[in-house]
């Protein structure tokens, strides 16, 4: 077994978000709503040596199986994502992120006269575009700064 | 319309443009067929900032339908000051009306007051979003002047926080129009409202002068920079002075320029272009009456019906 799988296969059940663009690993923590207060064991990789991305993140979570609509938020700041389940030690799965049409209750709007800044009684809501998201209430086009419009 | 609410210019499609506009001409060419036909029903004017020419046109359309208008009155005596929100603002409204029209100071608003209403709700303005029944008398307007294809439009001033523009620009993707930009560099359009554009494959010409384009263009739609987008006095008089038109100005425009302004305007357009044959911003404003008309027709009437016959009516088909 390689080095390499044997950090991905550690964990006994839970979840391995592998592949993550080097410096994305808290942000997809905090996309994931995941900050320790749950009680699960998390630990996180970054800037391992990677042959395909040059260095990546990697973010692995005990006793959580993550589902694909949560995971697949995930593809607007790690698009080269692989999420591995975990059972007994085992990859029982591995799948690919793929692209949401709609991101909802994840971001927040960053045009502070967005309706949804306004403590209305509604969740943020995106609809993923070609090269980032779009607000569906005021139209505002967010894009590289993806990130730091992540609700914790 | 196929739609039940007016929220953004980018949910017309020119069947519903032209839908809208040839019951406007019928509505203009006579008035009198269209009265009483919404006896009985009641219309919301909510406006959370201060307007009153908007306000006045949809109750003064609303009128001539035979509608009833209820009116929230000012902001600063309702319920909202006290820090109601706008969700539940509307839930209670929907109670009392028919259909609401929205005016409110947030991107976004009319989108999420429909999420949370069954009525329909028409946006009279959200913020420095859109401001579609504008644009709807504003392309009546162009239409009759002009015709919808085939055309050259100048819009000039602040485009960035412009919402008569931002609607406007993209409606008229709509039809074969050349649009120019023209405006400061630090009022040019948004990115949302560039997003919109480049959908559709049109084009975005921007310019920093008039000067560049007027003799080409067939309609200049001239709106009002505001103070308060620059940081002090002396940069704001120093630029906005770029953006004025006088009756010298339009020396090297076409003889049937049409110039127009969502209006109020301060000095952009000067009192002597008022007497040129280029002026067309009183009839504009006029123009809407029919076309809330036609759009409070459309929204609340029968959607296959395309309004009441009237004697007119072969004349304008
Ligand atoms: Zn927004």
């Amino acid at each position: 077994m390689s080095d390499h799988e044997l950090r991905v296969s550690k964990i006994r059940n839970g979840t391995v978000i592998d592949h993550v663009e080097g410096g994305q690993a808290l942000n997809v923590l905090a996309i994931l709503g995941i900050d320790g207060s749950e009680g699960l064991g998390v630990s996180v990789g970054m800037n391992v040596p990677s042959d395909r991305l040059g260095r990546k993140d990697l973010v692995k979570v005990e006793g959580r199986e993550l589902s694909q609509s949560e995971v697949d938020v995930l593809s607007l700041i790690a698009p080269e994502a692989t999420i591995n389940i975990i059972r007994e030690f085992e990859v029982v799965e591995k799948n690919r992120v793929t692209r949401p049409d709609r991101v909802v209750g994840v971001l927040s709007c960053p045009n502070r006269n967005c309706i949804t800044n306004a403590d209305e009684p509604v969740d943020t809501r995106f609809e993923v575009v070609a090269d980032g998201v779009r607000c569906d209430y005021c139209a505002t086009v967010l894009r590289s700064e993806l990130a730091t419009h992540i609700d914790v | 319309m196929r739609q039940d609410h007016l929220i953004t210019a980018t949910q017309l499609s020119r069947g519903d443009i032209e839908g809208v506009l040839d019951r406007a001409r019928k509505a203009a060419a006579d008035p009198s067929a269209y009265a009483g036909r919404h006896a009985g029903t009641v219309l919301a004017l909510c406006f959370f900032e201060p307007s009153t020419r908007t306000r006045m046109s949809f109750d003064a359309a609303a009128k001539r339908l035979g509608i009833d208008t209820i009116d929230m009155g000012d902001v600063g005596s309702s319920s909202v000051s006290k820090g109601e929100s706008l969700a539940d603002t509307v839930r209670v409204i929907e109670g009392y009306a028919d259909a609401i029209v929205l005016r409110h100071p947030s991107e976004g608003a009319a989108t999420l007051a429909a999420e949370f209403v069954d009525v329909p709700v028409i946006n009279a303005g959200d913020g420095a979003g859109q401001h579609p029944s504008q644009t709807l008398l504003d392309l009546h307007t162009i239409r009759e002047n002009h015709g919808l294809d085939d055309l050259t439009v100048g819009i000039m001033g602040d485009l960035k926080y412009g919402r008569t523009v931002h609607s406007l620009a993209t409606a008229l993707t709509n039809f074969d129009a050349r649009q120019h930009f023209i405006s400061p560099q630090s009022l040019r359009l948004p990115r949302s409202v560039r997003f919109d554009l480049h959908e559709t494959g049109a084009q975005v010409r921007e310019h920093d002068e008039l000067a560049a384009v007027l003799p080409e263009l067939d309609v200049l739609y001239v709106t009002r920079i505001q103070k308060e987008r620059f940081p002090d006095e002396n940069e704001y008089h120093r630029v906005a002075g770029e953006y004025q038109i006088d009756a010298d100005t339009l020396a090297d425009a076409a003889a049937d320029l049409t110039v127009m302004h969502p209006l109020p305007r301060v000095d952009e357009i000067a009192p002597d272009v008022d007497d040129t044959d280029h002026a067309r911003y009183f009839e504009q404003a006029h123009n809407g009456i029919p076309v809330r008309m036609a759009l409070l027709d459309t929204l609340l009437g029968d959607g296959a019906d395309d309004g009441p016959t009237t004697e007119t009516e072969t004349d304008h088909e």
